[in-house]
């Protein structure tokens, strides 16, 4: 197996870190005690307040620890990123690949049905059921996955086609392998690293999203918080203390970036391949 | 008229015709009821079901529908239930601040992503390619309202240069003509960039790909070669043949960037069709909603249709294809 590109290798790199932190948030933030909120709040980054904590993101404008908070709303942001994807990868390579093996009206109406999901404007259709239904981050999850699984399986269509019409294909039906085996075995593997590319920018694509609901107001419901409420937090704040916006607006496009970057780079080495 | 745009046509009323059925479903099931939001908690059972009663809101929902589509189909969109106006005049007043918008940042980007582009693929620095990238890489995986934010930060707070709410400011009736118009403009300004933003990194690094794949084409070699000067080689070989791909990114853009406008407009309080439908659906104020989702839906179809077309302007090859032989 040939190794990742440079490119790919910085956007895991990146991905590797911010998880970590996020795994390790109790251990590596100051703990959150019963302070006077009037001598912990609106601290500049790189402070230390009256009780002798260190602030490395400063606080916020209840005297919370910003980098704390940065933190364990990676948590949240990056599952739902991930679990969407997740969610969109099942869903799609379930309707991509029956739609490459059904007779030919079903698979017509499994296509049809992916064109028109695409079609639908996707905010407008995740701004309704968000704010219609208040969703909790399970919700969020269900919601933003049912609404991101048509590329998978236009993709995971197009590769079976492609490989069905294969000798070895032939070969291995001739030998006696069910519809099943030949999926799993032969049809699913070809169709992985594309797949595998666009589940990565979709994770990046899925936390934006969440973030974007949430800046709303219509995301994740306090007291937990993603990114998104944040910088929607930030947003009151951001004459006298803009680091409260700014650090997860800077943590989201980090990660973003890096999906991007790995997703390139798994594009790149198929092309080359 | 060709077999290709009929079906086309028909495919597109059929995706506006089921978001338009799945909104209504979906706004009508949700839980909260607009004539609660109206009257406020202390309504009595009879005023809720009086007032119910006169918007037609305790009609069978299969009539509620049909009544909907049938006054829509002949353009009326009927009341706001929340604020007692037509709909249609609400639409008429946001639609134009959306619509410019969209527009002007749909021109901006496309113009300032195909420069970038083309000279990222056709420069010889790898320096001033890599660091261009990592621009718009960026620029890409912003989200909309948080670079609003940012820009909000330094050109209204740090600089106080540019005004960052709404579309005019508070004394603009007050004004002449050409102080309204330099203010309406300053007001433009931040939301106008904020969108433009976005969009650029995306559309940057797709033109440089497609430029990048026709770069080492034969036929630009034969152009070179038979003394075609350089800037010509690039606009009318190079570029013509990577735009292809790109106009259809174009149609393929405008659910994007009316997404991007929906947070845009929110952050920047600008009276668009995005700020009619958000708050149309914290007030289950279902007429604005529903004419909101018609407008949006309808525009986005368009958009791919226009796309389709566009590409069959461009490339001459993508016209016969529709055309039975």
């Amino acid at each position: 197996m040939n190794r990742l590109d440079y490119r790919a290798r910085t956007g895991a790199l990146v991905l590797g870190i911010i998880a970590t932190l996020a795994l390790l948030a109790p251990l590596v933030t100051p703990a959150a005690g019963a302070h006077d909120i009037v001598l912990t709040r609106f601290l500049s980054p790189l402070t230390r307040d009256g009780y002798g904590t260190f602030h490395l993101l400063g606080t916020d404008r209840l005297g919370r620890d910003v980098w704390a908070r940065l933190l364990y709303g990676s948590r949240i942001s990056l599952s739902v990123g991930v679990l969407t994807m997740a969610l969109s990868l099942i869903t799609g390579t379930i309707v991509g690949a029956s739609a490459a093996f059904a007779p030919r009206g079903m698979s017509a109406v499994l296509l049809g049905i992916t064109d028109f999901a695409l079609g639908v404007p996707r905010v407008m259709l995740l701004l309704l059921l968000a704010a219609l239904w208040q969703p909790s981050a399970v919700q969020v999850v269900i919601v933003l996955g049912v609404t991101g699984w048509m590329p998978i399986a236009r993709l995971v269509y197009a590769e079976a086609r492609a490989q069905l019409g294969r000798p070895y294909v032939d070969s291995a039906s001739a030998l006696g392998a069910g519809p099943v085996r030949i999926l799993l075995r032969h049809i699913l593997p070809h169709a992985a690293p594309p797949v595998l590319a666009a589940v990565t920018l979709g994770i990046g694509n899925a936390i934006t999203l969440e973030a974007g609901l949430s800046f709303l107001g219509l995301g994740v419901q306090p007291p937990a918080a993603s990114w998104g409420s944040l910088i929607a937090s930030g947003r009151d704040t951001v004459v006298n203390a803009p680091w409260v916006g700014l650090a997860p607006g800077v943590a989201l496009v980090c990660v973003v970036v890096s999906c991007t970057l790995i997703s390139d780079g798994m594009q790149d080495r198929r092309l080359t391949r | 008229m060709p077999r290709g745009v009929v079906l086309g046509l028909v495919r597109a009323f059929a995706v506006v015709f089921g978001v338009v059925t799945l909104t209504f479903i979906l706004v009508h099931i949700a839980p909260g009821d607009p004539v609660q939001r109206l009257l406020g908690p202390a309504a009595t059972t009879e005023q809720v079901t009086a007032a119910r009663h006169a918007i037609g809101l305790d009609r069978p929902f299969s009539v509620q529908y049909g009544i909907w589509l049938t006054h829509a189909l002949s353009g009326d969109f009927g009341t706001s239930i929340a604020t007692g106006r037509d709909v249609r005049s609400l639409l008429a007043t946001a639609w134009p601040a959306t619509a410019l918008l969209v527009i002007l940042s749909l021109g901006l980007t496309y113009v300032l992503g195909i420069a970038i582009g083309t000279y990222q693929a056709n420069t010889h620095s790898r320096i001033a390619d890599g660091s261009v990238t990592i621009v718009t890489v960026a620029l890409n995986a912003m989200p909309g309202y948080w670079l609003g934010l940012v820009l909000i930060m330094v050109f209204t707070y740090r600089l106080r240069m540019l005004p960052a709410f709404g579309a005019s400011g508070l004394d603009a009736d007050f004004l002449g003509w050409p102080a309204q118009t330099v203010d309406r403009l300053r007001h433009l300004v931040l939301p106008l960039m904020t969108l433009t933003l976005i969009g650029v990194g995306g559309t940057a690094r797709f033109v440089r790909a497609a430029m990048r794949e026709v770069r080492d084409a034969p036929f630009l070699v034969v152009a070179r070669a038979k003394g075609v000067g350089r800037g010509r080689t690039v606009v009318r070989h190079q570029l013509r043949n990577a735009l292809i791909p790109v106009v259809t990114l174009l149609g393929l853009s405008l659910p994007a960037l009316f997404s991007g406008t929906v947070f845009v407009e929110a952050i920047f309080a600008w009276p668009g069709v995005g700020q009619l439908m958000v708050q149309g659906v914290q007030a289950r104020d279902y007429p604005v909603v529903m004419a909101a989702a018609t407008v949006t839906s309808v525009l986005v179809v368009l958009g791919n249709i226009l796309a389709d077309l566009l590409v069959g302007i461009v490339d001459p090859r993508a016209r016969r294809v529709h055309e039975p032989a």
